[in-house]
């Protein structure tokens, strides 16, 4: 039997008062239970069905071919001398990515109640992991992509390509950041598990997804910018494909809200962390 | 001695009363006029100017409690449902936080509060204890290193790759209490786990913690098996209405406990603070258990018939109201629920009860229980609309078996009834 020596650490527990402190020590401390939550979200996510991963692929392929019928071959959206199913699911990616990672973790301090009323460690965690866990999928959806431009005969834009990681990570801060906020909400007012689908449905149409952000006039590009998702998709397909002017101060300001969005979440999460267990 | 968790002037303030007021609806005018005022609702209590703060009441669960403990001491907690045993060890545990006064606990603080918590049922076992082991705070390496050791005293190695879905219930309990067995923390907290599974199984919880005491660790306590808490406690403490009220060797404040006024001797008397505002219109006043000659008493004798009587009293009138008793043992298990109205003929009559003063009075034939402590709960609801009142462990009465079916044998007989059955003996040969 092998002992594990640890100092024993003195814990002090006290009402917390004002803004509580982000106490990232403990987060720290807790970080192989991040990557736990992470894998068995994604171990567990497919169990007992039949196409088990090839879901992964299917979802965005699907609204592909769905949006390609609607907004190729009936509507004729401009695409930008791409191919419109390359251009959609370059879209998709990123948004397919935003919308499991919103969803989830929204949902995460419910789903899990049992854990929160019954141990402590810090909450953050399962948002965190929620959000972390859809980057399975965004992976098997990229290989997808990859197939897609193969056939299509699209040149990926190589010196751009570099920027993808950050667009993908203005993604991931734009989610948990909203998730920070909803999943805080919903362990005392459960509303947001009836607003969420309606909150996805909407923030859809007010990013270039489906269509090209090209056919918003000058004037309005700003307000649209105020949507992060706007410029994470933007990127995208800058990065990947050469579309559009590149980082422009659109993409600033879609930065500087998702930052503000991540940051008040944050704050806002802790303040309300202490009463978790007793309301949820 | 170093002290390993020092409590100060600990309080913990609930807000009750705020879910309730939304299943106060009466008439469709009701439900209509707050779909309407939803929104504005929300809105309120989006800035924080909630309306339904000004009808929330505050119950202090814990109040005023300051102990020291030293390491490598075991300490009892002793005291009614809702005296804040629960809530303190939250507290400890660091789940929930207190509203007033601090605590200084040296070490890790594992709970077996947490059996089993964040098991996911598709997993496997082994899958499952890596898991439940990080959500506890083990390290992989540490888990690694335990990990022969978790799946012997679990006794589930056979089937430690199938997905836990598929472990009977013992299995499961097994596997989840083997992991938090072997978390190790300097402090360890147990509450009433070892209610629950076979007698073999609590044996083994029991030779654990008796285990983990030895190795110089500092173990909390709670139970309401008071033999349990003599066995593996020196020192005890009890709390009432979430006071500490005293802190003696374990025999002492057992002893304490079981004469003072709550410990629930033969009666229980609901004091107005003691009856959430929730359960109106309906409010308890008193449980008796009475003896064939109509005295409370706290023992019976199994052989004769007993009376339990529930006194109450309706503010309004209630429709489909029916109270109810549980009777089960201090283990936890069931061992029957029965309600006043469970007669088809008094459930016509009492359709509606009218306000008022009543009392329901159920006479338990003789022959039912066999030796020991039993508890007994209430519950007062119409069925499938509302629950008004609920106290799962409202008083407990002991069973003289003297002059019951086997004595004569003198030896323990397991199970909680001992009937007198019509035996019948035949030589068919």
């Amino acid at each position: 039997m092998t002992e594990i020596k640890h100092e024993p650490a003195t814990v002090y527990i006290k009402p917390s008062k004002g803004l509580a402190a982000l106490n990232l020590r403990d987060l720290w401390m807790y970080r192989e239970l991040i990557f736990f939550m992470v894998w068995r979200d994604v171990k567990v996510k497919y169990k007992q069905t039949l196409l088990g991963m090839a879901w992964a692929v299917i979802q965005p392929v699907m609204t592909m071919l769905v949006f390609t019928f609607l907004f190729d071959r009936v509507a004729k959206l401009p695409t930008e001398g791409i191919p419109y199913p390359v251009f959609a699911f370059t879209a998709l990616l990123p948004w397919g990515l935003f919308v499991v990672a919103l969803n989830q973790g929204s949902r995460s301090l419910v789903a899990h109640n049992n854990m929160v009323t019954k141990i402590y460690f810090p909450r953050l965690i399962l948002p965190m992991s929620s959000v972390f866990a859809g980057l399975v999928d965004f992976a098997i959806a990229f290989v997808i992509l990859v197939g897609l431009m193969f056939y299509y005969q699209v040149t990926p834009a190589w010196n751009l390509l570099w920027t993808l990681p950050l667009f993908l990570l203005l993604a991931i801060v734009t989610a948990l950041g909203v998730a920070l906020w909803l999943s805080a909400i919903n362990v005392q007012y459960r509303d947001v598990n009836q607003a969420l689908p309606f909150l996805t449905q909407f923030w859809l149409f007010a990013t270039p997804v489906a269509y090209s952000a090209s056919v918003i006039s000058e004037k309005w590009r700003i307000a649209y910018s105020l949507n992060p998702m706007a410029g994470v998709v933007n990127g995208f397909r800058w990065a990947l494909l050469g579309t559009g002017s590149g980082p422009d101060i659109t993409l600033w300001v879609s930065v500087g809200i998702s930052i503000l969005i991540f940051v008040s979440g944050l704050f806002y999460f802790r303040s309300m962390e202490k009463t978790f267990a007793d309301t949820i | 001695m170093t002290t390993a968790i020092s409590v100060k002037n600990l309080g913990k303030q609930y807000k009750i009363g705020a879910a309730e007021t939304k299943f106060r609806y009466n008439m469709l005018r009701d439900v209509i006029v707050d779909t309407v005022s939803a929104p504005i609702r929300l809105a309120k209590a989006m800035v924080g100017k909630s309306d339904r703060r000004m009808n929330q009441n505050f119950v202090w669960a814990l109040k005023d409690v300051s102990f020291d403990l030293e390491e490598g001491k075991v300490l009892g907690i002793v005291g009614r449902n809702g005296a804040g045993k629960s809530t303190l060890l939250k507290i400890l545990s660091r789940v929930t936080e207190p509203t007033t006064g601090t605590v200084t606990v040296r070490g890790r603080v594992g709970s077996l509060l947490e059996v089993g918590t964040g098991f996911h049922p598709e997993l496997t076992g082994r899958e499952n204890i890596y898991m439940n082991g990080a959500i506890l705070g083990m390290k992989r390496a540490e888990i690694d290193a335990k990990f022969d050791e978790i799946v012997d005293f679990s006794e589930v190695s056979q089937f430690i790759d199938t997905p836990v879905k598929r472990y009977s219930s013992g299995m499961y309990l097994r596997l989840a209490f083997a992991v938090a067995a072997h978390l190790e923390p300097e402090i360890l907290v147990v509450d009433e786990v070892l209610a629950v599974g076979d007698a073999e199984f609590q044996k083994k919880c029991l030779g654990k913690m008796g285990d983990v005491a030895q190795q110089g660790r500092t173990v909390l306590f709670v139970s309401h098996n008071m033999s349990a808490i003599l066995r593996l406690t020196e020192e005890a403490i009890v709390l009432n209405k979430g006071q500490l009220i005293m802190r003696a060797p374990s025999q002492e404040a057992v002893d304490f406990y079981l004469s003072s006024g709550q410990s629930q001797a033969g009666e229980r008397m609901w004091e107005a603070d003691e009856v959430p505002a929730a359960s109106q219109p309906f409010t308890p006043i008193s449980l008796k258990v009475r003896e064939r000659g109509g005295k409370v008493v706290d023992t019976v004798r199994s052989t004769e018939p007993v009376m339990i009587e529930f006194e109450y009293k309706l503010d309004s009138s209630i429709t489909g109201l029916r109270v109810g008793l549980y009777v089960s043992t201090m283990r936890g298990e069931y061992v029957f629920t029965s309600f006043d109205t469970d007669d088809a003929a008094l459930f016509e009559k009492y359709d509606t009860r009218s306000a008022g003063h009543y009392v329901s009075r159920a006479e338990l034939p003789g022959d039912i229980f066999n030796e020991g402590r039993y508890s007994v709960g209430v519950n007062a609801s119409s069925f499938g609309v509302r629950r008004y009142f609920m106290d799962e462990n409202a008083l407990a009465f002991n069973v003289d078996i003297s002059g019951a079916p086997g004595t004569q044998w003198g030896e323990p007989r397991v199970g909680p009834v001992r009937p007198r059955l019509n035996w019948k003996i035949e030589k068919i040969g």
